[in-house]
């Protein structure tokens, strides 16, 4: 991707995110959510990540987002006055971030060099990915399947009105 | 134009990330903090992706395959909790819901 691309994709990610984590209203910050969601796909994107692109529009911009908005529409939510904590909490939040911000920005000081010169055959491809997925990664993956079953009933058990 | 150094993704992946731990350090909405997560789980996915195009190997992106699969499993459980919350303390609020019985 053009860096200039880059930069306008990556000031508009920053901003969505930002919606998220200070606007007031909790429908707001779920819209947020799926502007950030749908910006860091075209980011995927432009680092041949074709299959997590997709996953990341279907599965997290379609499915997670949606269930945030189903629960604060079951649960009426008002815009919060109190949306963040006290003037102590802020202060140590904010000193805190910073810390973490100036710690993640020392690591990327060291230089981890451009992108591999010579990228495998297929690299990138859906059906590279598969193969990976269906061989090294078979038992993980039927593990991943075992979690979402066990995910569904537990949420299904949780949330259903008790008798 | 050349393409895009990779340490820039990095770069965007750091501040959403620090976007999202300051969420859930400054807000006290337990739906909004969620998305703060959410938020973190994205951005370290963004630097998962991006190392596996520095090293030229799909491994990383099979990673997100599974971290993304996670997340929605932890969206579910974790909102059919707040749900049940609700319905017992009439709160989203994570201040008010401090005490671990009832």
């Amino acid at each position: 991707m053009n860096p200039m691309t880059f930069l306008v994709l990556a000031v508009l990610t920053v901003a969505a995110a930002l919606t998220v984590v200070l606007h007031r209203n909790p429908v707001h910050s779920a819209l947020g959510l799926v502007a950030t969601l749908f910006l860091l796909a075209v980011q995927f994107l432009s680092l041949d990540a074709e299959l997590i692109a997709a996953l990341q529009v279907i599965v997290y911009a379609g499915a997670v987002v949606v269930l945030f908005l189903f629960v604060i529409m079951l649960l009426n939510l008002e815009v919060d006055v109190r949306a963040v904590g006290g003037p102590m909490l802020l202060a140590t939040a904010g000193a805190a971030t910073l810390a973490l911000g100036a710690f993640l920005v020392a690591g990327l000081r060291r230089d981890v060099g451009g992108a591999a010169a010579d990228l495998p055959v297929g690299f990138g491809r859906t059906a590279t990915l598969a193969e990976r997925l269906f061989t090294i990664y078979l038992l993980p993956f039927e593990l991943a399947s075992l979690l979402l079953l066990v995910a569904i009933v537990g949420a299904v058990a949780l949330a259903r009105r008790r008798i | 134009m050349g393409a895009t150094p990779l340490s820039w993704y990095l770069a965007l992946s750091a501040v959403l990330f620090t976007i999202g731990a300051l969420g859930v350090l400054i807000r006290r909405n337990l739906i909004v903090i969620f998305m703060a997560i959410e938020l973190m789980l994205n951005a370290v996915n963004l630097t998962f992706v991006t190392f596996s195009r520095n090293l030229g190997s799909m491994d990383g992106q099979v990673i997100v395959f599974f971290v993304i699969a996670v997340a929605a499993a932890e969206a579910a459980v974790g909102l059919a909790i707040i749900l049940e919350l609700f319905r017992v303390r009439a709160t989203t609020n994570a201040d008010e819901v401090t005490s671990l019985r009832w």
